[in-house]
């Protein structure tokens, strides 16, 4: 018994750590022309993976359901860009990056996270 | 142009090219091939402008090589700039790159540009009646472009085009258009989602207290908590039920929120919360149906720590969100400033209208009391203008005649037409407020660590609670089960990094609102931090800490002359020259009501004087050299104007009819205060340095006069941005360099310097092209801005100290660290409440901030009071 808690235990450790910072997206949003809907609920931005073109703009546009003060600003801080989220009204922001890399964006708590892929 | 090397230089159109980092980067990438200080980068037009001999193709390989596609511009106005204008032109891109530095508004909906509306739309149903509506506007002559997001209803139309037009097209094909509802609109839905939702969180904390509280006392008051098979068994089944209710009704979005960021592979404060209360009633609910499976002393059950998390939580999160709207109560107040309505004058009738409705090129009226609606320019009447909200300067302005007039400010004595000169989004005020707002959201670097720790901290939490449990399961006391229950819970309710996360954010939205307050205007978080780091400050004379509008100062006659009518003679006679000291002596005439003669035979000198024949009497007027040209002895005058000269002014000899008749002194005035101003700064510790062109002796009379040691006189204004680069290159490591100007003229130099304060008086150069703006024309802007940075970099550091400890001391013990030492554990309970606490402390914190007050201000109030 006391083997398998501390089996289970370090199986719960190596989960976390792959799970959580090993795993890498597979399948990230496009931008196609038009803006990316991002919804922010729950704790999350879905889709949280969005991908887009070097040298091209793309507008992300954002929908907040969440009223909590945490889901209020979206910050892509390598991109110098923080906007307040209003709750149940779309908010676009124009990305134009020319540097192709990964470009984390978050709230202002760091709970909601999401990449930017330039590729 | 075609040739590899150009002796001209040359202009390369460029893309993508969006922040100051690309600015350097081009500029150093150029550096190997040319000079750099004559290369500027205008980030609007897109285009790299090169002054001096360059290999083109060289140069535009190497601007390629950074990622910017790159070609040679043939632009006829690169090559028709004469070289003596060149630098005035290459400093207002130079100006429009520092706003890079500032976060991006990316959103067409609060660029703020003047040629961007945003119409609300009406009546739209569907996503077919986007390209209709998009279409309408688009046939509207004068529309570049035109898009609509049907989420919310809104259309963003960039270019020139009429607005009345623009919402005709759309009611013509059916739909209703109005201009999209302001920023106090915004902040009205903002506070009335805030207050529903800082309702909702109340009921959430009653239900789950409701249930949490009455089990807790029952353990406290010895009532049995642990499972015994039988009827027990089943009352802790039904309670275990009831909590599951309470906790889904309560606390739902923390578990709904928990699954769908482990589906996203991220973890958040919902994780911690969900994974600490799941597994207290998951474990109560395993004793509650199979007691026997369980050693005897483990069967104890904890639903009452489920319920009481969650109440505690929610009401932690309620008094943040009571405790954040506070935070932004600066933008709040010049929100107020904005009157609802406009009185209008249309064809003869005066009415009042909605404020977005007013139009530019409207003729409106505001009588004494009433608030100025839009930026206009006044057309009639006179008044006693209150800017303070707006600028920080307390003293009233009088406006007349062709005088600007800002929206917000409170017209105090009399009635006055003014005609609209920009409405809306485009007014200074809207400008401010987009420009606080984004600030607030800005961070400076010293928040970057708690943003790094706070983005891997949940995981790092869930592996410290997994070796809490094993380490109390294997060499704990009995019962182990429990312990180790307890001990992962608490560590896991304990350890949310909110306050860590809102540290930062919380102190720098209450930093910028109160620095707004005081007419300072902050455009990135970097700046709000650096400027209270600066150990030098260079000041420009002219317009910075002069008026930087030469006036009359003295009139010396000569053999009981008339003082007046020497000034009367004189102004007439420069009625002709548009000298700035020849302005300055027709401006002061003006002022004391003189009536001017034209000048007969008028004849100007470049560098010596003017003379004229005025109502039949010749006179002269210029500088000791043109006395002497036109044989006129200036010696009974020399000695005064030596002394004039040793103030700072510049006399100016006058003579009559052949015979000296005096002398008049024209000087640029110091500000009443930057003497005052000057000694803050330096009672701060600050080496503060005079900049200027002006010759070496009459700079050095000025800097006496106010308190400054140390004077870099006669620099040519190109020149300025190269004496900050060589002051930053000599200042010790980490010593920072600022620099004040009065906008436009100083932008390179305020580009060159860490941080670049610009003095202005609310014009969107003034705005746009510094990394602080000083509303008000005192420095005393300049030593608030630095009192503020200065509080709200110790006030961010005392949130991060807090929040760290707050971790790094609550994570050990609630892992049972002191239970070796004293026997306790800390309960669940108890750790729910610390965490809801913790983040209401920092946030407190930061609002203790909006008692900050300049020491300037504690002066005045300290001396109000004693005079009371």
């Amino acid at each position: 018994m006391s083997i398998l808690v501390n089996l289970l235990g370090l199986g719960a450790i190596a989960f976390v750590i792959y799970w959580f910072w090993l795993w890498r997206p597979q399948n990230a949003a496009h931008s196609t022309g038009g803006a990316i809907e991002i919804t922010v609920a729950d704790g999350v931005y879905s889709p949280n993976h969005i991908e887009i073109p070097a040298g091209e703009s793309a507008t992300l546009r954002f929908l907040r359901k969440d009223p909590s003060p945490c889901a209020a600003m979206v910050i892509f801080d390598g991109l110098n860009i923080s906007e307040e989220l209003p709750v149940g009204h779309a908010k676009d922001i124009r990305i134009q990056t020319q540097e192709k890399g990964v470009y984390k964006f978050n709230c202002q708590m760091n709970m909601y996270q999401g990449s930017l892929k330039v590729v | 142009m075609n040739q590899a090397l150009s002796e001209q230089g040359a202009l390369i159109a460029i893309q993508g090219a969006g922040c100051q980092s690309c600015v350097k980067k081009i500029k150093h990438a150029l550096a190997p091939l040319t000079d750099t200080d004559k290369v500027s980068v205008d980030l609007q037009a897109q285009t790299v402008s090169i002054d001096a001999a360059v290999d083109i193709p060289a140069a535009l390989e190497a601007i390629r090589q950074l990622g910017y596609p790159a070609e040679l511009k043939e632009n006829e106005q690169h090559e028709e700039i004469p070289a003596g204008d060149h630098c005035e032109l290459s400093a207002a891109p130079e100006a429009a790159t520092k706003e890079d530095t500032a976060p991006q508004d990316a959103s067409p909906q609060s660029t703020g540009q003047a040629s961007a509306i945003q119409l609300n739309i009406t009546g739209a149903k569907c996503a077919a009646c986007v390209s209709k509506i998009e279409q309408a506007l688009q046939s509207v002559p004068g529309v570049a472009s035109a898009s609509m997001n049907f989420a919310d209803r809104t259309a963003a139309v960039e270019g020139d085009a009429d607005m009345d037009a623009l919402i005709q097209a759309v009611e013509q094909i059916g739909y209703g258009a109005t201009l999209a509802t302001d920023d106090a609109a915004d902040q009205e839905a903002k506070e009335k989602a805030e207050l529903a939702y800082y309702k909702q969180l109340l009921r959430n904390m009653w239900l789950a207290l409701g249930l949490g509280v009455p089990l807790m006392a029952w353990g406290l008051l010895g009532g049995e908590m642990m499972v015994q098979p039988g009827l027990s068994q089943f009352a802790w089944l039904a309670i275990g039920l009831i909590t599951l209710g309470v906790m889904a009704k309560s606390g739902g979005h923390f578990y709904t929120g928990s699954w769908k960021a482990f589906k996203n592979h991220s973890a958040n404060m919902d994780t911690l919360i969900a994974t600490g209360t799941g597994a207290a009633w998951l474990y109560s609910m395993a004793v509650a149906a199979l007691p026997q499976a369980v050693p005897e002393m483990a069967r104890h059950v904890y639903f009452e720590a489920s319920a009481m998390i969650i109440g505690l939580i929610n009401l932690g999160l309620a008094l943040e969100v009571r405790a954040r709207g506070k935070t932004s109560q600066a933008i709040k107040r010049l929100l107020d400033l904005q009157p609802k309505t406009a009185r209008v004058i249309r064809d003869g009738d005066e009415k009042d209208i909605p404020i977005e409705n007013v139009r530019k090129g409207d003729l409106l009226r505001v009588r004494p009391g009433e608030k100025i609606a839009v930026d206009g320019e006044v057309r009639d009447g006179k008044s006693l203008v209150d800017e303070s909200m707006l600028t920080g300067e307390p003293i009233p302005v009088e406006k007349k005649q062709g005088d600007k007039v800002s929206a917000g400010a409170l017209n105090k004595t009399g009635s006055m037409t003014y005609v609209a000169v920009k409405v809306g989004k485009d007014t200074a005020l809207a400008q401010i407020i987009a420009m606080v707002k984004k600030a607030q959201n800005a961070k400076p670097p010293l928040g970057r660590l708690a943003d790094k720790i706070s983005a891997v901290f949940v995981p790092v939490v869930l592996i410290i609670a997994v070796i809490a449990a094993l380490v109390w399961y294997n060499f704990g006391p009995d019962p182990r089960v429990a312990h180790m229950l307890v001990a992962a819970t608490t560590v896991l309710i304990i350890a949310c990094p909110c306050a860590l996360g809102l540290a930062t954010p919380m102190s720098v939205m209450v930093g910028v609102g109160k620095a707004a307050e005081a007419g300072v205007l902050i455009r990135n978080g970097g700046a709000l931090q650096q400027a209270g780091e600066l150990a030098t400050l260079v000041l420009d004379k002219t317009g910075t800490i002069t008026e930087g509008k030469p006036s009359v100062l003295e009139i010396h006659a000569v053999d009981g002359r008339d003082q007046t009518e020497l000034l009367r003679l004189a102004a007439s006679l420069e009625k002709a020259s548009e000298h700035p000291l020849g302005m300055a002596i027709v401006e002061s005439a003006r002022d004391q009501s003189l009536t001017l003669s034209d000048p007969v035979d008028f004849h100007s000198e470049s560098g010596q004087g003017v003379t004229g024949v005025i109502d039949g009497v010749t006179v002269l007027l210029g500088n000791r050299r043109w006395m002497e040209t036109n044989h006129i002895d200036a010696s009974p005058l020399t000695e005064m104007a030596d002394k004039l000269a040793e103030q700072a002014a510049t006399p100016l000899f006058m003579a009559t009819d052949g015979a000296l008749a005096g002398v008049i002194a024209v000087a640029d005035k110091i500000k009443s205060d930057s003497r005052d101003a000057i000694a803050r700064l330096r009672e701060r510790g600050m080496r503060v340095i005079m900049l200027t062109g002006d010759v070496k002796r009459s700079a050095e009379a000025i800097a006496k006069q106010v308190g400054v040691d140390e004077v870099i006189a006669e620099v040519l204004p190109e020149d300025k941005a190269r004496v900050i680069r060589d002051l930053r290159q000599k200042a010790a490591q980490g010593e920072l360099v600022g620099m004040v100007g009065d906008g436009v003229n100083d932008a390179p130099a305020l580009a060159e310097a860490d941080v670049g304060f610009a003095i202005g008086t609310g014009t969107d150069v003034a705005i746009e092209s510094a990394d602080i703006t000083l509303m008000r024309g005192s420095l005393h802007g300049l030593a608030d801005a630095i009192e503020v940075s200065r509080a709200t970099v110790r006030n961010i550091k005392q949130n991060l100290f807090g929040a760290f400890v707050y971790n790094v001391l609550g994570i050990p013990v609630a892992a049972g660290l002191l239970y070796p030492l004293f026997g306790v554990l800390m309960s669940p309970v108890l750790a729910g409440a610390a965490m809801s606490m913790s983040s209401v402390t920092v946030v407190s914190n930061a609002n203790r901030l909006r008692l900050f007050k300049s020491s300037a201000a504690s002066a005045q109030h300290q001396q109000e009071e004693k005079a009371a």
